[in-house]
């Protein structure tokens, strides 16, 4: 299902805090493809994700998702994109149904389609037992999927996600995996940041290796080894040569 | 063992320290010296309300006679019902908020030891603010009768010493009667009901007996004489004590040390038992909502019923608002009084209404401008911010319109201009709190609510100044029109200064 169009294009993007977090970042993810965006803590991953969900303002340069310039026409923008981040933020009294209910009525989903859908994604998620259960009392994995599942209620072109896999257990890891390769399937880009090497190896297309703001290496796992010379090593072997390599120059 | 808990109690000390440094400066460090010299100010500025509360209270003559008794021991009760109502709150905090509960369990310290300890900390934190907010008064009655009043700061330790045993047992009783999981709510709610139930119970005898929210009426009244105990009585100690009555105040301090102690002894092994069983509770029950079918709405309907379900559900709200609405009660039944024989004093209706709505509209525009627990799907939404803002800003505009429409209508069957002028000034204060919501609003979860007011100090004094301003210009509109004029306009200029000095703005 990937094709040649480009689902998001980052071209320059900056962004300065305390010290400079993304710098001049160039970075193409194309249509239907499984993106992972893989660096050291404090390489610019989230921040560069951020800017392209709308949470961030960069100081410069464009992005643009499917061909639409996110900081000039953000609202359009947003209408294919979701957002999913490490830590979900979900609204305690609200059940699961109620929440996808009001996230669906934010995107402006006819409520026919939304509510088969999200009755599909919470059961494929493994919560058919707490559809009506305020979000309360769920775990921090339980949450996880709900947000995920709001996240994917509207069919987003665009899935952005923060380390979704964080705190999960295996079986709930699994779902999730399941899913976003499911979407891919179906045509959806996926761009994730992660720190299990294992699932970007595994799951990505592409893999992206973001150090001190910048791509300084980007392919699949083979193209990687290629582009260092090293035909047998594993993707951790890789990520620590490349960051290693970063942080000297 | 005796230096671990002199190292635990020097912990608690700090850590309350630390927590009351950060109320007064909201958490930055650079404020100390502002936040002391606008203590400073604060503290004097307070003495000239003390002076037209109980300045008239300072040259009691002794022995007094039964109806000051009645009046120094309502307010000592007062005070007392004050100063319980605050340790609830600490005592829930204490067994809910403090991250440190798994450490503490989980340390081979003795538990018992601990929590005693911590009984002892939150006792000395309620009397030491006690202390504080009683001094403006307690220097006034110094001031203008002598010395002798010095002896009310005894009545006060023991007002903060009892209060805290009290709150301690309260709150241990309502875990063994209605378990870990209800208790927090319903110890917010008692502790609400108990800071504002006595003023109101007393107002409400009032209106029904002389049709006046005057509280003093009741207390100086033949019926409070005659139905008082006698002067021998050990009911007026306290009172007594107060007056520089040195036996019933020694009496009095020894008292309040044996029940915090008796408290200590008796309850500290069960606070560790019932701080375990909060902790272990620590995730509510799992409420099942009824399921509704998706419905088609517009985007900024369905922001709206997201907001007006998050408020029906929210437990501290309920609690943070039933104080507010508990002062409505008096007016209510004075309105009810007032149909009967149309009293004058019903005017004081109105800035009653325009107060609670003002603040409780700055409460509800808090949770829902600031208080947003998913702020990065509403950032990541596909709808402008302003939209966005709207819909919240129309949530609060109804909610305080269902709440207060029933006074106005009721205000209708008394007088229509009255009613009138009440739903105007009620929706002036409603949009000024919220304006000053929106221009000073910051993220935070909708559980930092407690919290709301130290994050920006000044919004919080501009809120209240603008929902008194609104009150008086009402009051006056109704009794001296060209008056109303001078408020309406300084209500104006505090509303202008706040939008110059907002972060909106800058």
């Amino acid at each position: 299902m990937k094709s040649n169009e480009s689902a998001l294009e980052l071209r320059g993007l900056t962004k300065r805090f305390d010290r400079l977090a993304v710098d001049a970042l160039d970075l193409t993810v194309r249509t239907g493809e499984f993106y992972a965006l893989v660096g050291p803590n404090g390489a610019g991953k989230t921040t560069t994700l951020r800017m392209v969900a709308g949470l961030l303002q960069p100081d410069a340069g464009t992005v643009s998702v499917f061909g639409i310039d996110a900081l000039t026409d953000s609202i359009a923008a947003k209408q294919v994109m979701a957002w999913v981040s490490d830590e979900p933020m979900i609204y305690d009294k609200l059940t699961p149904l109620e929440y996808l209910e009001f996230v669906a009525g934010l995107w402006g989903i006819d409520p026919r389609v939304a509510e088969p859908a999200a009755h599909e994604l919470l059961v494929s998620l493994g919560l058919q037992a707490h559809l009506h259960e305020r979000c309360e009392g769920f775990s921090k994995g339980m949450r996880q999927k709900v947000a995920l599942a709001g996240a994917l209620v509207h069919a987003p072109r665009l899935i952005i996600l923060d380390e979704p896999l964080t705190g999960l257990d295996a079986v709930s890891a699994r779902h999730v995996k399941g899913l976003l390769n499911d979407r891919v399937r179906a045509g959806c880009t996926v761009i994730m940041t992660t720190h299990i090497l294992e699932v970007a190896e595994r799951m990505a297309d592409r893999i992206g290796v973001i150090a001190a703001g910048r791509l300084v290496a980007e392919g699949t796992l083979a193209e990687l080894r290629q582009q260092n010379g090293q035909h047998d090593t594993s993707l951790e072997d890789l990520f620590i040569a490349l960051v290693d390599v970063a942080a000297a120059a | 063992m005796s230096s671990a808990r002199a190292w635990f109690a020097q912990h608690e000390l700090r850590l309350a320290w630390r927590e009351w440094l950060a109320v007064m400066t909201a958490g930055r460090r650079g404020r100390r010296r502002a936040a002391l010299i606008g203590l400073v100010v604060f503290a004097a500025i307070m003495h000239l309300p003390a002076y037209a509360v109980i300045g008239r209270f300072a040259n009691l003559q002794l022995p007094p006679d039964i109806s000051s008794l009645i009046i120094v021991a309502a307010i000592i009760f007062l005070a007392w019902t004050l100063m319980l109502s605050q340790a609830i709150e600490s005592v829930t905090r204490a067994f809910y908020a403090r991250a440190d509960l798994d450490l503490i369990m989980s340390s081979p310290a003795r538990l018992a030891d601990v929590f005693s300890i911590r009984i002892g900390a939150i006792a000395l934190s309620v009397t030491v603010m006690s202390l504080l907010f009683s001094t403006p008064f307690i220097d006034v009655l110094v001031i203008g009768g002598g010395f002798r009043w010095f002896a009310a700061y005894g009545v006060i330790i023991t007002i903060g010493l009892s209060a805290a045993a009290v709150a301690v047992a309260v709150t241990i009783l309502l875990f063994r009667i209605i378990g870990p999981r209800r208790t927090r709510l319903a110890a917010q709610i008692i502790a609400a009901i108990i800071g504002a139930g006595f003023v109101i119970a007393l107002q409400i005898a009032a209106i029904l007996s002389y049709g006046t929210l005057s509280r003093f009426a009741v207390l100086t009244s033949e019926a409070a004489t005659a139905f008082a105990p006698g002067l021998d009585s050990i009911f007026w100690w306290p009172a007594r004590a107060a007056l520089g009555d040195k036996q019933p105040l020694a009496v009095l301090l020894a008292g309040g040390l044996v029940l915090l102690g008796g408290v200590m002894a008796m309850l500290s092994p069960r606070f560790a038992d019932t701080a375990r069983r909060a902790s272990a509770n620590a995730a509510p029950d799992r409420q099942r909502a009824r399921a509704t079918a998706f419905r088609s709405r517009s985007r900024q309907q369905a922001l709206r019923r997201k907001e007006f379900v998050l408020l029906r559900r929210d437990p501290w709200l309920m609690s943070q608002s039933l104080m507010q609405l508990l002062y409505l009660v008096p007016p209510a039944v004075m309105l009810w009084r007032s149909f009967a024989d149309s009293a004058l004093a019903i005017v004081v209706v109105t800035p009653v209404i325009v107060m609670a709505a003002g603040q409780l509209a700055g409460g509800l525009a808090w949770l829902t401008i600031s208080g947003e627990d998913a702020a990065e799907l509403m950032a990541t939404a596909p709808l402008t911010a302003s939209r966005m803002i709207r819909a919240k800003i129309e949530v609060v505009l109804i909610a305080i319109g269902a709440i207060f429409a029933p006074f106005v209508i009721a205000l209708l069957f008394a007088s229509s201009v009255q009613a009138a002028v009440t739903a105007l000034f009620v929706i002036l204060a409603t949009v000024s709190a919220t304006a000053i919501q929106l221009w000073f609003r910051v993220q935070a979860r909708r559980s930092q609510f407690r919290r709301r007011q130290t994050s920006s100090r000044l919004a919080t004094v501009a809120e209240a100044f603008s929902s008194i301003g609104w009150a008086a210009t009402a009051a006056l509109a109704l009794a001296v029109p060209s008056a109303a004029i001078m408020t309406g306009v300084t209500s104006l200029a505090i509303l202008a200064a706040t939008w110059r000095i907002s972060p909106r703005r800058q």
